[in-house]
């Protein structure tokens, strides 16, 4: 029997509950201490220094890690370089072996690697599931074959690996963006020091694992643990020759300041304050799905993170409406479950910029939207948030917020979408939603930003190349280009 | 009795004093302007003003405007080669200032070509990644090879699209003004390239510095002032472009260019 329209609307009125569907855990065993890895095996520190990681869905101590002071990080230099001649002149074939060999570990230990990267970073289960570790794997996967193949990417030359990299990377993407340095540089005949980010060290500790695992020649690969000091050891060693950081533009400038002179190859994948353009022939209700994805995928801890939503005018209106009670079935909380859209912030450090962030932007006189929506009582946890009524000069239209905030603004005409698009320092991403074609292309044209995801976005593979222009960045990870600046082409 | 040429500096197509009104006599006989500060934060407005245009050129009228500048220099090759001392030397480094002009002219359609990529993605996108300029770029002549040194830079620059703030060499300034003239008529747009004489420590910093220069050519540089200019680019993430002087290559034009990806989507 059909519905009637009033049965309609009020079924749609119905909150439904989700029963708890919480991913298991007992096959994870996550060590009390870990220490650093070094030649190819877990050593203990020379640094007596050890710091919590913990659970920012529960605040709970996983595991203590070692801060890794200037004698750790001229041990793993040294067993790096100690590496280094070998491996660059292993026979490619082999190398390439190595890594595929990798990227089968990360596929047979994928759920274990999620469940680590989810409690220890706090993003929803999910996303790590079926992003990060899927990706990671895929990363090493694309590399690998390259590995007996560079002449073949850069005609005309003989590429050279450079020595030692010294790797630098974040918190939000920890596996992920391990795998995006690793993988391109390893295939390149490079050894490396990686230094994962302070709040979220387990999952490089589990490809530690997977490193032994695959019998990977001592030295090739080392993780040193720690915060932004040991990390400027890395960067900052006179036998690092090649250094690669992934995070904020304004450690980006002090990293790009402090090997002024070495000579040592630098890229940088930096902040960013994408432009989401919405065009009034866009489908809307994929738009809206993709707003949603823009910006709260990952909590917002995303850097090419579509956080300026660009709306014209005409539908501006109906837009925001879908928009508004999209947020309000996004369910916020424990990370775990598989059901969980929006996790835990990654640390209270993070969580407290937010909230700066955000009162600014209502001190400023933006109009804040938060849906009703229930915090769990321990964690660090923000609430999907929305402003309207944002002028450019806003903080919250300006600086990268890197949480689960959106600032909505309008246009008018294609040309005025460009302007206010191009009118940051920033340029790692850009999307845009039209329903036509050449617009797209028009568009792409013009947004001064490394990637431009039409009708999609925060979209990923190992084949395409990621990286900003302006301050977020120079140089790309993912595909041919990705090779580059692991190489010497003379 | 000869009708002599006053020295000028380039700046957004025309020929201009220093605004501090100064100057200075490298080989002790000619006056040529000292750029100041000022006259680079000119250059700089100039050549951003000129980069949308100048990049939305096609890449064939781009390649054929530096064919055109290879024309212009080669036509005035006794003035260069008098200028560059005479002789031997003299004559293969205009030559060979000509045939880079040539040579980066028919990589102007070509670049993309080679350096851009349609990547396979797993999913329903067309997926392709170009090389875009990216933007003002700043050149510090080497000190010698007065116009080979900078031809083999700003003909790699221009190639990809972008626009030049370029310091000439400060011993020897007067091939580079004088190959300002050559650019001025081969239907190069005013602003698109600049060339600044004077002294180097006044200036660089400066150029280094500036927010709104996207990248900077150290090639002619010693090793103190690419430590200085590396600590200042930072302010701005400045890329900083250490390519060998002696390159030609399109990995040198990549040098000044940025990788853009496009997400297409596909579906009926």
């Amino acid at each position: 029997m059909a519905l009637t329209k009033k049965q309609t609307a009020e079924l749609a009125k119905q909150v439904f509950e989700y029963a708890p569907a919480p991913e298991s855990i007992d096959h994870v065993k996550i060590q009390p201490r870990y220490g650093l890895f070094i030649g190819g095996r877990m050593v203990e520190g020379h640094s007596k220094k050890r710091f919590p990681t913990i659970n920012p869905a529960t605040e709970t101590k996983l595991a203590e890690v070692v801060e890794a002071d200037d004698v750790d990080v001229d041990r793993a230099v040294k067993a790096a370089d100690k590496a280094f001649d070998s491996w660059a002149h292993l026979a490619p074939s082999q190398r390439a072996r190595y890594l595929f060999r990798i990227s089968r570990l990360i596929q047979e230990r994928s759920r274990e690697l999620a469940v680590v990267e989810t409690m220890d970073g706090g993003k929803p289960i999910k996303e790590s599931r079926d992003v990060d570790i899927p990706l990671a794997a895929a990363h090493f996967f694309y590399y690998a074959g390259w590995a007996d193949k560079l002449e073949w990417a850069f005609p005309n030359r003989k590429p050279k690996p450079i020595g030692v990299a010294g790797q630098v990377i974040p918190w939000n993407f920890p596996l992920l963006m391990l795998a995006w340095k690793i993988a391109p540089a390893l295939a390149a005949g490079n050894t490396v020091v990686l230094k994962p980010a302070e709040t979220t060290p387990l999952s490089a500790m589990v490809f530690a694992e997977i490193c032994m695992q695959a019998d990977l020649p001592p030295g090739v690969v080392n993780i040193v643990t720690g915060a932004g000091k040991t990390g400027s050891l890395v960067v900052t060693h006179p036998d690092v020759k090649k250094v690669a950081f992934t995070g904020s533009t304004e450690v980006g400038k002090l990293i790009q300041r402090s090997i002024a002179g070495s000579g040592k190859r630098l890229t940088l994948e930096l902040g960013g304050k994408a432009a989401n353009i919405v065009f009034e022939d866009a489908p809307l209700d994929q738009a809206v799905e993709g707003i949603i994805n823009g910006i709260y995928f990952n909590q917002g801890h995303v850097c090419c993170a579509g956080s300026r939503l660009l709306v014209q005018e005409s539908i501006a209106e109906p837009l925001l409406e879908k928009l508004k009670r999209r947020l309000s079935t996004l369910r916020l909380g424990d990370p775990l479950d598989k059901n969980t859209d929006i996790g835990a912030i990654n640390s209270k450090a993070q969580l407290e910029r937010i909230q700066g962030l955000v009162e600014s932007g209502i001190e400023e006189g933006a109009e804040l939207y938060q849906p009703d929506c229930v915090l769990p009582e321990r964690g660090f946890w923000f609430p999907p948030t929305l402003f309207t009524n944002v002028s450019q000069s806003y903080r919250i239209a300006r600086e990268e917020i890197f949480g689960p905030v959106l600032s909505v603004l309008t246009f008018r005409t294609p040309n005025e979408a460009v302007e206010k698009a191009n009118n940051t320092p920033y340029g790692l991403s850009a999307g845009v939603w039209t329903d036509k074609g050449s617009r797209i292309l028009w568009m792409a044209e013009r947004l001064r930003a490394g990637v431009v995801w039409a009708n999609t976005f925060n979209r990923f593979d190992p084949t395409s190349p990621f990286g900003g222009y302006k301050e977020s960045g120079f140089g790309r990870e993912g595909g041919v280009h990705g090779l580059l600046p692991y190489l010497e082409l003379n | 009795m000869d009708v002599r040429k006053t020295y000028k500096l380039f700046v957004n197509g025309e020929f201009v004093r220093s605004e501090s009104g100064r100057a200075y006599r490298p080989d002790g006989n000619v006056n040529v302007p000292r750029g100041s500060r000022k006259d680079l934060r000119d250059a700089v407005r100039a050549a951003r003003t000129a980069f949308p245009a100048w990049s939305g050129r096609t890449a064939m009228n781009r390649g054929q405007i530096l064919y055109r500048a290879a024309e212009m220099l080669d036509g005035r090759g006794s003035q260069f080669i008098e200028l560059l001392g005479g002789g031997a030397r003299a004559r293969r480094e205009l030559d060979q200032a000509v045939e880079t002009l040539v040579w980066y002219a028919g990589w102007t359609d070509k670049l993309s070509q080679v350096t851009g990529t349609v990547n396979p993605v797993s999913g329903p996108y067309f997926n392709f990644t170009i090389p875009e300029p990216t933007g003002v770029v700043g050149i510090v002549a080497p000190e010698d090879d007065a116009l080979g040194g900078l031809v083999r830079r700003i003909a790699p620059a221009l190639c990809g699209g972008n626009v030049v703030v370029a310091l000439a060499a400060e011993s020897h300034p007067l091939a580079a003004l004088t190959l300002a003239e050559v650019l001025a008529t081969s239907d190069l747009p005013g602003g698109v390239v600049n060339i600044l004489s004077g002294q180097r420590k006044e200036l660089i910093p400066w150029l280094a510095a500036h927010m709104d220069v996207n990248a900077i050519d150290v090639a002619g540089c010693t090793g103190d002032e690419i430590k200085s200019i590396e600590e200042a680019a930072a302010g701005n993430v400045k890329r900083v472009i250490k390519v060998a002087a002696t390159e030609r290559s399109p990995y040198l034009v990549s040098a000044f260019m940025e990788m853009k990806t496009v997400w297409h989507p596909i579906g009926v």
